[in-house]
């Protein structure tokens, strides 16, 4: 299981023959063993380390205790208030961008000549940190939820777009030269010949963007203290509750965590058709 | 020639052109106390940015930036070189690492002020915590996939251990590399930004929220205006330096897309 | 002077290889022996499926043989050896796209630690003697096909070793090119005093170049057929394939192969 999907952006190997498979059989059990010591390792480090005086427990508690604190913090509706408001934050942030990106991409990536006309625009206003519009952000909405729903939907959009733009750019020369030879209406060759391709791309572009606005949610509530997992890290950390602020830390991974694993279920199975898939694995 | 450079440049310039425009005509009459007139903001940028500030916020910023996100760099292409290249080691790293990737690098800035204060160290490690999780991750997974031709090439002609790294390895990975290194210059200037704004007397970041605090809109639109522009060059910059290194594997795409 | 010239430079006994899988053993080789000595030029031929990649390998010390023993030079063959070259069916991908075709050829010499003079000589001469002088400072992949494998060819004969073996390097490339690289490698052989082991399944270009054609059966792999070449020298397209004895060798390989081909071993989908 490859740990890097979330980060492999452009890069495509220069050979397409570069071997990329997946473990299966023995391998794959040796692969499960490998990945459970490593972090049992890093279980046993965390548990120690403060313990033996390594790093200092007061800023530092150990796993134990951590784990502790969230089993108590994990009892109370506030907890779960938290995860739900991160969770909506994230959500329809995600939403949003998903649904302007494929907007736009179709667009830009569709009409003859957008392409170059948009080209700087779009390359000066994607380097610009989502977090230059917190300021803005504060100011229209406080620290209501919305918030963090902008700056999720600004940061995902430029993801979603791009890799739209990558796969229409990537439709095979043969297929659109077979689509414009039997008179394709614009529908037609979109839905049969643009899409097919698109959508690894789409998928790659959501899944990445999908991780961005976790991230990003848990920074807007962290910064503009808007309700989330972040406040919970914020408040904890303000009373000076080490264990609880560790605990929300760890709460925020495993949320990660889980929205990759997830991502990445989806695109198996919903591209299983697709070469690119079939052949790397599934692995991008 | 001169003609065909100048039809460009008007195609580049003509989007930009035209929402700038449309930007600082709308905002012309703007009375809202939140949103005032382009006009405004560009001359509390020039005054401020392009004047004293950019010594005294934009410089401290900037070295911050560059120190942290070169230790990334450093250890994320080191230590990503040692796991992909020893398939035990990372089999057993894989999940580890997925977890530390999945935590907002933004949560670790409370624990690490509380640890280590308010000073560059806390900024700097910041940035670097979170900028080399791509890196690392992308040298992963560009050492692991080596062409299998090229390898057994490698064998033949006995060229083994650092050679192999630094001729085969290394170079083949680099494709893969270069965008871990993209995406961590995003999130160290992220970082960096978020850093200054929680803790911080100079940079950008502090700089913009004071204005924030103090209500001082112009001048904080011009600040954000700046980070615009920050994070533009530096992309430019990125950009040049990743064609020079890259030259060879732009020329095999661009064969490659032409078959 | 115990026969120097004469001994063995390649010498293979008995030698098996074996795949093993969950369900089944596939014998990819099964018996092959034979010796090749200094200043030779051998084909070796074969059907498809008849092990000629898994014999590579093994010379290469790519892979461990299951039995039997590969000696180069005078020693056993347990992991690549030192006098050994090879030039790979695919050429796009054994050059390092990121090095110029000079970089290229001079990497390995490099690793040998010639001196830096010594290694200029070798380089300009290899590349000399392949017409790419002019491209030395090109990168592989601005050059065509034909001159990509040159550059391999050129690596390989610049780092002057004691047998080079080619692995069907001219399969990929275009007719009219094969026939000028097959005059080149004849070029090469002659004038760098070469040992060649020159695997193909093109049987026209085995009996034009070797001096000796090795026939191999289909898995398991053992050698059909020693076919002795001794058409006139020096060998030219237009004079050397209308001979009469090229079309008699030719025949003598081809009935070897077909007969290859009809009787494939038990291992084809034994389970054991």
């Amino acid at each position: 299981m490859s740990a890097s999907n979330e980060f492999v952006g452009e890069a495509r190997a220069v050979s397409r023959h570069a071997p990329r498979s997946r473990s299966f059989g023995w391998a794959g059990v040796a692969s499960w063993f490998g990945g459970v010591a490593g972090l049992l390792v890093l279980a046993v480090l965390w548990e120690a380390a403060p313990r033996v005086g390594l790093l200092d427990a007061k800023f530092f508690p150990a796993l134990s205790a951590v784990l502790a604190k969230l089993a108590v913090i994990g009892a109370t509706s506030e907890f779960w208030g938290f995860v739900a408001s991160t969770v909506r934050t994230w959500m329809l942030g995600l939403v949003i961008a998903t649904g302007s990106g494929v907007v736009m991409g179709l667009v830009i990536g569709l009409t003859p000549g957008a392409r170059k006309y948009t080209h700087s625009t779009i390359e000066f206003l994607r380097p610009i940190p989502s977090v230059a519009l917190i300021p803005g952000v504060i100011l229209l909405f406080g620290s209501r939820y919305q918030s963090g729903v902008v700056l999720i939907t600004y940061a995902a959009f430029w993801q979603v777009l791009l890799q739209m733009l990558y796969g229409l750019n990537d439709i095979d020369s043969v297929a659109r030269d077979t689509a414009r030879s039997f008179r394709f209406s614009r529908a037609a060759y979109v839905r049969h010949v643009a899409w097919p391709t698109l959508l690894p791309f789409l998928f790659t572009g959501v899944r990445l963007a999908a991780a961005m606005a976790l991230v990003l949610a848990v920074t807007a509530e962290m910064v503009i203290g808007s309700q989330g997992v972040g406040r919970g890290i914020m408040v904890a950390q303000a009373s000076n509750a080490a264990a609880e602020a560790y605990a929300y830390v760890l709460v925020a991974g495993l949320m990660g965590v889980a929205i990759n694993i997830a991502a990445r279920a989806l695109e198996r199975r919903l591209l299983r058709w697709h070469p690119s898939v079939r052949n790397a694995g599934g692995a991008r | 020639m001169i003609a065909s450079i100048l039809r460009k440049l008007g195609v580049e310039l003509a989007l930009p052109l035209i929402l700038f425009g449309l930007l600082y005509a709308l905002s012309a009459s703007s009375t809202n106390f939140f949103f005032p007139p382009l006009a405004t903001v560009l001359e509390k940028f020039n005054s401020l940015w392009l004047g004293p500030r950019f010594v005294s916020d934009v410089v401290p910023s900037l070295l911050r930036l560059l120190a942290g996100y070169a230790m990334a760099c450093v250890l994320g292409v080191a230590i990503g070189t040692v796991i992909g290249i020893c398939a035990p080691l990372r089999r057993a790293a894989e999940p580890v690492l997925e977890f530390f990737r999945a935590i907002p690098p933004v949560a670790m800035i409370p624990l690490l002020i509380v640890s280590m204060g308010f000073g560059n160290t806390m900024k700097i490690t910041v940035i670097v915590a979170g900028a080399i999780w791509p890196i690392l991750l992308n040298t992963v997974e560009g050492v692991k996939a080596v062409d299998s031709v090229l390898d057994e090439t490698c064998r033949t002609y006995q060229i083994k251990g650092a050679a192999r790294l630094w001729h085969f390895i290394l170079p083949s990975a680099s494709p893969q590399i270069i965008v871990g290194m993209r995406l961590g210059l995003s999130i160290g200037i992220v970082l960096m930004v978020i850093s200054e704004m929680f803790a911080a007397l100079d940079g950008l970041g502090a700089a913009i929220i004071y204005f924030q605090r103090s209500y001082e809109i112009p001048q904080m639109w011009s600040g954000v205006l700046m980070l615009g522009l920050f994070g533009f060059v530096l992309s430019m910059v990125f950009r040049l330096f990743e064609r020079y290194l890259l030259a060879w594997y732009h020329g095999v795409r661009d064969l490659e897309r032409q078959n | 002077m115990t026969g120097v010239e004469t001994a063995a430079v390649v010498s293979v006994q008995n030698l098996n290889k074996a795949y093993e899988s969950k369900e089944r053993r596939v014998e990819a080789i099964g018996d092959l022996s034979f010796d090749v000595r200094h200043g030779d030029f051998t084909c070796i031929v074969g059907p498809s499926g008849a092990g000629k990649t898994t014999l590579l390998k093994c010379l290469a010390g790519l892979l461990a043989p299951t039995r039997g023993s590969i000696r180069v030079n005078g020693h056993a063959v347990t992991s690549p050896p030192e006098e050994m070259a090879i030039v790979f069916q695919e050429y796009g991908r054994s050059l390092f796209p990121w090095k110029t075709v000079r970089e290229n050829v001079e990497l390995p010499l490099r690793e040998r630690k010639i001196p830096k003079a010594e290694r200029q000589r070798l380089v300009d001469s290899a590349l000399e003697a392949v017409s790419l002088a002019n491209s030395a400072d090109s990168y592989p992949w601005q050059l065509s096909g034909g001159m990509q494998q040159r550059v391999a060819i050129a690596r390989a004969v610049a780092y002057q070793p004691k047998v080079m073996v080619l692995d069907e390097p001219f399969a990929a490339v275009d007719a009219q090119t094969r026939a000028d690289l097959e005059d080149l490698m004849l070029r090469l052989w002659g004038e760098f005093d070469l040992t060649v082991i020159f695997v193909t399944h093109d049987i026209d270009e085995a009996v034009y170049l070797g001096q000796r054609v090795l026939v191999l059966s289909s898995s398991p792999t053992r050698v059909l057929d020693d076919v002795p070449v001794d058409l006139p020298e020096p060998r030219t397209q237009a004079q050397t394939r209308i001979e009469p004895g090229f079309a008699e060798l030719r025949t003598r390989v081809y009935r070897g192969i077909q007969l290859a081909k009809k009787a494939k071993g038990p291992s084809e989908g034994a389970h054991s």
